[in-house]
């Protein structure tokens, strides 16, 4: 059986991975794709939590961090799509209008 | 057989994320975090946890990253991608952030009680997520209901108004 | 030992069977459009044509390669691929027949069926939703305009038509109280007043609009005529598979008629039964192979359908296409879906 802190260490390194690409990225999708990334590193968390306590609801947790990513992608894309038709690139060191 | 199993999906979902921010060119990046997401469904199933697993393949990898895709697509992104600087300025920095959030999540880690507790039950069916989800999480489930509403509306107005 | 043998030999079964089926619902299709049109089809090669396919594939096979000078290299490989992959996917959870231990070969019966899961229904929508990346990374990674308009239509496409599909199945969900599709089929067991059979679609008044609604998104998702917008010739050359040729071209063919007998066999098995009917089953030696016959009859005439679609209706434009799938079969999904609810709870009472 698979102890519990090998799945809490692959949570760790996946959330780590999407802090630094956060830090180091600049196109906004990708950006975008890291935080992605952290949700899922959370999520593992969670799903190993609750296969270990044992309690279901960390899945249900996990179930509404899957609803809230949809609907963020959702929003952020469009987001991306109207930045991109007025600004014709999507890079986020470029995109500093509200920057005094 | 188990071990066999999470070594070859823990260290898939981990190499595909590595790939995935190194990538320059984002269709890459984006079948890269897809591919993990695959690896990860693969844990939650030998955590017993088959819908979730199901719901991450159809939801994250079936529907958030294909709009991801499409985006990419529809912008053509991948053409700007080779105008840029070859060399990522604050990789170093970003390192060394990532090396402290690291250590500073293996030490909360270290302290976590159950650490040495075995499995609970075995696995866990879709009944017993619907009857939690209906009667516990009500609220949340009727909000996300309504979250969802709205971030459909965002979407529309964001692409219908020229701004 | 033993199982994992008669694991090994299912898959190859289902796997072959399934690629079989390709060449001949491409006869099929061109033998009943003929017919339909007052012609005769392919006729030269076998007895009214049957091995035209096996000749088609041959010449395919003898084609040139070519890859298109700016596309990208892997991920251009990887498309065709993929679609295949996520074709056959879907036969795994999909019951065939009855338990049966093909006349007392075996000891233990085993049931017809690859795997049977908890949770098989969703195993079947996640790779109808993979099934996307296969076009959408084939349009784009030739390189080339009028396979990126393909994809580009097929995702938008594929996105919208996956969500009435996916809540077309939610009433059979409700009637059947499983995601196990072994379980479903087994809920439609039986007759009602010794003659008509207790399929979902006979069950309830809604089961037969959720069966059509199922059904016109299978045909969107499958991309053949009327929504066969990603390859519209007139428009986009051959859509997303502009680029391709030899047997990439061909995977992609393949991949297209594996989806549309994998559409008709879960419609059968959600709605139509699954391999229930007169004689199947039951305690005799030869039961499941009359369960067998059921079961690929109905996919048959499934198909018969798909054909009839393609030589009667013209193509929709594409905003008739959205308008269609958002304002109508959305809606209707979901009025189906309450309407079961309601059909339940009266039952219940």
């Amino acid at each position: 059986m698979i102890p519990l802190s090998w799945y809490l260490v692959v949570s760790a390194v996946l959330f780590t991975i999407g802090v630094v690409g956060i830090f180091f990225r600049r196109d906004l999708i990708t950006l975008f794709m890291c935080i992605e990334l952290q949700l899922n590193g959370v999520n593992l968390a969670l799903i190993a939590f609750s296969r270990y306590l044992p309690d279901i609801s960390g899945q249900i947790i996990v179930f509404f961090v899957i609803t809230v990513a949809a609907a963020e992608a959702a929003v952020g894309l469009a987001i991306m799509i109207a930045l991109f038709h007025h600004k014709e690139h999507l890079d986020s060191e470029r995109v500093n209008l509200m920057q005094g | 057989m188990t071990t066999v199993f999470f070594l070859i999906f823990a260290l898939t979902a981990i190499g595909a994320a590595v790939a995935m921010i190194f990538q320059r060119n984002p269709v890459y990046s984006c079948l890269c975090l897809v591919l993990a997401f695959f690896a990860l469904a693969g844990l939650y199933v030998l955590l017993g946890a088959p819908f979730i697993a199901a719901i991450q393949i159809i939801v994250y990898a079936g529907a958030i990253m294909v709009l991801f895709l499409f985006v990419i697509m529809l912008l053509n992104l991948s053409a700007e991608e080779r105008e840029r600087p070859k060399r990522p300025r604050f990789l170093p920095f970003a390192v060394a952030v990532g090396g402290l959030l690291l250590l500073e999540l293996a030490l909360v880690f270290r302290r976590a009680p159950l650490l040495g507790m075995p499995a609970g039950q075995s696995e866990t069916s879709v009944e017993e997520i619907g009857l939690k989800l209906f009667t516990d999480y009500i609220y949340p489930f009727e909000l996300s209901s309504v979250l969802i509403l709205a971030a459909i509306i965002g979407a529309v107005m964001l692409a219908k108004r020229k701004i | 030992m033993i199982e994992l043998l008669i694991i090994a030999v299912k898959c190859l079964v289902v796997f072959t069977a399934a690629l079989l089926g390709v060449p001949f619902m491409v006869w099929f299709e061109r033998k009943v459009v003929a017919h339909m049109q007052m012609r005769l089809g392919p006729m030269y090669v076998g007895p009214h044509g049957v091995l035209q396919p096996f000749a088609d594939a041959i010449k395919l096979m003898f084609k040139e390669d070519f890859l298109p000078p700016q596309a990208n290299k892997v991920v251009y490989y990887l498309a065709p691929v993929l679609g295949m992959t996520t074709a056959v996917l879907a036969f795994s959870v999909i019951p065939f027949g009855p338990q049966t231990n093909l006349f007392g070969l075996l000891k233990e019966p085993i049931p017809l069926q690859v795997t049977d899961l908890n949770i098989g229904l969703l195993i079947i929508f996640s790779a109808t939703a993979m099934g996307v990346y296969g076009i959408v990374l084939a349009g784009w990674s030739s390189n080339s305009k009028y396979p990126l308009l393909g994809a580009l239509r097929s995702t938008a496409q594929m996105a919208s038509y996956e969500l009435s599909l996916g809540l077309s199945t939610v009433s059979i969900l409700m009637l059947a109280g499983s995601l196990s599709l072994n379980e479903i089929v087994n809920a439609q067991a039986g007759l009602y007043w010794g003659f008509i059979p207790r399929w979902f679609v006979f069950q309830s008044p809604t089961g037969f609009a959720a069966f059509l609604l199922y059904f016109i998104c299978g045909v969107a998702e499958t991309n053949r005529a009327p929504f066969d917008l990603p390859e519209a010739e007139t428009e986009l050359v051959a859509g997303f598979h502009t680029e391709y040729s030899s047997m990439k071209f061909a995977m992609f063919f393949m991949a297209e008629y594996v989806n549309m007998i994998a559409v008709s066999a879960i419609a059968t098995t959600l709605f139509l039964g699954g391999w229930h009917g007169w004689g199947a089953g039951g305690d005799t030696s030869y039961g499941w192979v009359i369960g067998l016959g059921w079961f690929v009859a109905k996919v048959i005439s499934l198909l018969f359908v798909y054909v009839w679609l393609r030589a009667t209706l013209p193509r929709l434009r594409y905003d008739q296409l959205m308008a269609f799938g958002w304002k109508f079969l959305f809606p209707a999904s979901l009025v189906t879906i309450l309407a079961t609810a309601l059909w339940i709870s009266r039952q219940v009472s």
